[in-house]
């Protein structure tokens, strides 16, 4: 009796690779930039990551690319950020909380509808990524 | 366990490069300082590091590689680490002054593949570095790892895996050029008594001063080398394999009995492999890093627990090798080639490359180059890009003179041959070899008769001593080239070292003593002016032979810019020096014993060398 048949080491082959498309620079399906200046930081960006974090990790998803960038320069209006479903333009989303980005994330990210309420407008300075 | 690990989400990965060069320039602390950082920012379940096999720019290591962009940062030191963390993985600010900056451009080069080092490679054999965490096979798995060994155990007769290795025209990459798949045929072929017993090796006993594909290989990536041999043990009816590999290399052994283990556990290595009914496993038998043992006959015996002598061939091991059984001894690199091929198709193998050399080498790039490194081409680039492009040119502005490849078994190839195409053709016609792909870069103040002499003291010193040729004879070369170093050769020694080189060429047992006089004979070929300076003039051009250089002083500098700073005559040891500060000095050339410190020690360029 084999340790490991043929299908066995396909199932972890995929596992596996799921975990690591992010070193692929593959194509992703949705691109989600949370602006971590230090403004952005102290009125809770990092509680927005985390929560989209929680939110990638809970769904076990791994088409999803979180990224990070410093200030957009609206400061006033932190946390922020920048939603960008591939081949759409971006939506940037203002004054954010855990529960409104849950919100874009279901909506928006998932569902593919823009959140009106949260989002300042359609564009976006270009990153790298 | 691991898997649990791999699947964890994180919105970053570090690629930190683990291999013994950066680990020899501590990326393992660099690695505890970024993990120690990211949890001190509490961002240690957003970001990982991951320690992966050699990234090959380890001119610039330690190095880092961020995920996702890419982004390539060299020459890490522990003091860069919070600001690093801080600015880029906590703001999103990558940092510009630790990324690569050209020479020439002086400007930050964020992306790796941007880099013009990396952009001209074709990565096959090193297709999974700095990709992914070499302990770890899920990652291997998840790279394609095992997929082709699945592909060959499940769906291909041994006819037809050889027929695609043949087709494929990959040729043996330890340094004769040997096709493989020709071997694998003689091989399978071979009748074996008691029982049909045959043998897979692994040559992982790399020798060569100056080369390190098959470490890096065995360290970055051991799985793929382990599912070439499970492929080639199908192929040629194999059920016991051996990995060759010197204990100097610790960190490739430790990598690759991890490995081992994996796949054993998982049931890639063993009895019934994914219930194919084809049983296979492999040992790590450790040299102890004779230059000899990488002659398959000699690794033979090494590995019977005999002394690692070579014997007369034939019988090749093809019809009697280890404990007298067929055995197919391939190496590191070579293995590292066949998933590849066999996932991806011969005919698309066979499409890189030139005529007779197919597919990439890995050359090792060290010496007056600026890009140390490990690179993996494809097989027809030039030296001039290998050189150039991917090595970034010579530094300090000098002009290159000269390439050793093949190791001490090559040859130098002169800078009037820069646009040579590198196959195992072009390099054997112009007087050296493919070898297992170091590539020693020489500049003008290199002296070409003191590197044959190098080479020599390295061929002389290894040499086993069983046959005489090799024994007496490169022991005779050796001899004559030092004389000539020390200003005491004549015209007959090079009439001598001629004749010498084809006889031990002709005569010796093995590999080693028949292409010992290699960097001899291509040194007399394209530089033979130089070995004639050293006879005749009693000069060497380089100054390289300290004997035959005089030293003098200019008076007026020493005066005019040193003000007789009496540093040269407080260093020499044996009193040569005349004169005190602020006077000119002055060297007696009857005592002078030609050491060359006060050239060294004279910082306003007054001790002239001729």
């Amino acid at each position: 009796m084999p340790k490991l048949t043929i299908q066995d080491l396909e199932k972890i082959r995929e596992q596996a690779r799921r975990g690591l498309v992010i070193r692929e620079g593959g194509a992703f399906k949705a691109k989600i930039n949370v602006h971590m200046g230090t403004c952005g930081i102290a009125a809770g960006a990092r509680t927005i990551m985390t929560a989209l974090m929680k939110e990638v990790e809970r769904r076990d998803l791994h088409d999803i690319l979180l990224t990070n960038s410093g200030c957009a320069g609206l400061c006033s209006q932190e946390p922020m950020v920048t939603v960008e479903l591939a081949g759409r333009a971006p939506v940037k989303y203002v004054n954010l909380t855990e529960t409104k980005i849950q919100e874009i994330f279901e909506k928006h990210v998932l569902g593919g509808t823009i959140v009106k309420d949260y989002a300042l407008g359609i564009g976006s300075e270009k990153t790298d990524y | 366990m691991a898997e649990k690990e791999t699947q964890k989400t994180y919105r970053m990965h570090l690629m930190i490069c683990a291999g013994t060069g950066c680990v020899s320039n501590h990326s393992y602390e660099v690695k505890e300082a970024l993990e120690k950082e990211l949890r001190k920012h509490g961002l240690e379940n957003e970001v990982v590091v991951v320690p992966t096999g050699c990234n090959g720019f380890c001119e610039r290591g330690p190095i880092l590689v961020v995920q996702p962009g890419n982004i390539f940062y060299q020459q890490l030191s522990v003091k860069d680490v919070p600001h690093l963390v801080e600015e880029h993985f906590l703001k999103g600010r990558p940092v510009a002054k630790l990324m690569y900056s050209p020479p020439e451009t002086k400007q930050p080069v964020p992306v790796l593949n941007d880099i013009p080092f990396f952009n001209k490679q074709v990565l096959i054999a090193l297709r999974n570095r700095g990709l992914i965490d070499p302990e770890k096979i899920e990652e291997s798995i998840a790279h394609d790892g095992y997929k082709a060994m699945v592909k060959a155990l499940s769906e291909m007769k041994p006819e037809k895996i050889i027929a695609e290795i043949t087709l494929s025209g990959l040729r043996g990459r330890g340094g004769a050029g040997f096709p493989t798949g020709l071997k694998w045929q003689l091989v399978r072929n071979a009748m074996s008594t008691n029982g049909g017993q045959k043998y897979i090796v692994c040559n992982g006993d790399e020798g060569d001063p100056g080369a390190f594909m098959d470490r890096s290989i065995l360290e970055a990536d051991p799985h793929s080398v382990i599912e070439g041999m499970v492929i080639g043990a199908k192929a040629i009816g194999a059920t016991a394999g051996f990995i060759y590999v010197r204990n100097e290399y610790p960190l490739a052994v430790e990598r690759l009995s991890i490995a081992l283990k994996q796949a054993r556990d998982y049931g890639l290595l063993g009895q019934d492999i994914l219930g194919t009914g084809f049983d296979f496993d492999i040992q790590i038998k450790r040299g102890a890093g004779a230059f000899v043992c990488g002659e398959e006959t000699a690794l033979i015996a090494s590995i019977e627990g005999r002394l690692g002598e070579p014997r007369p061939r034939p019988p090749y091991p093809a019809q009697s090798g280890l404990w007298g059984k067929p055995t197919c001894i391939n190496n590191v690199e070579t293995w590292a080639n066949v998933p590849t091929i066999i996932n991806r198709g011969a005919k698309w193998y066979a499409g890189i490359g030139t005529k007779t050399s197919k597919g990439t080498k890995v050359f090792s790039l060290v010496g007056k180059i600026n890009n140390t490194g490990l690179v993996e081409v494809p097989m027809g680039i030039t030296l001039r890009e290998i050189i150039y492009d991917i090595g970034g040119g010579i530094p300090g502005g000098k002009a290159f003179k000269a390439v050793q490849t093949g190791g001490p078994s090559g040859g130098c190839i002169p800078k009037e041959k820069i646009d040579l195409p590198i196959d195992y053709e072009s390099l054997s016609e112009a007087g050296s070899m493919m070898g297992s792909g170091g590539m020693v870069i020489m500049d003008e103040d290199t002296c070409m008769v003191d590197v044959a002499r190098y080479f020599l003291t390295f061929t002389q010193d290894e040499s086993c001593g069983k046959c005489t040729p090799c024994r007496e004879g490169t022991k005779a070369m050796l001899e004559i080239l030092t004389k000539i170093t020390e200003g005491k050769g004549t015209p007959e020694d090079l009439t001598l070292l001629e004749d010498l080189a084809p006889a031990i060429k002709d005569t010796a047992l093995c590999g080693l003593g028949k292409t010992a006089p290699n960097p001899v004979l291509t040194t007399l070929r394209y530089f033979r002016n130089e070995y004639e300076t050293h006879i005749q003039n009693k000069k060497c051009p380089a100054h390289v032979c300290r004997p035959l250089n005089v030293y003098t002083i200019d008076p007026g500098l020493c005066l005019s810019q040193g003000h007789g700073c009496d540093v040269c005559r407080r260093n020499c040891s044996s009193e040569a020096i005349a004169g005190q500060k602020n006077e000119a000095h002055a060297i007696f050339q009857d005592k002078c014993i030609k050491c060359g410190v006060c050239y060294d020690v004279c910082a306003f360029g007054a001790v002239k060398v001729d």
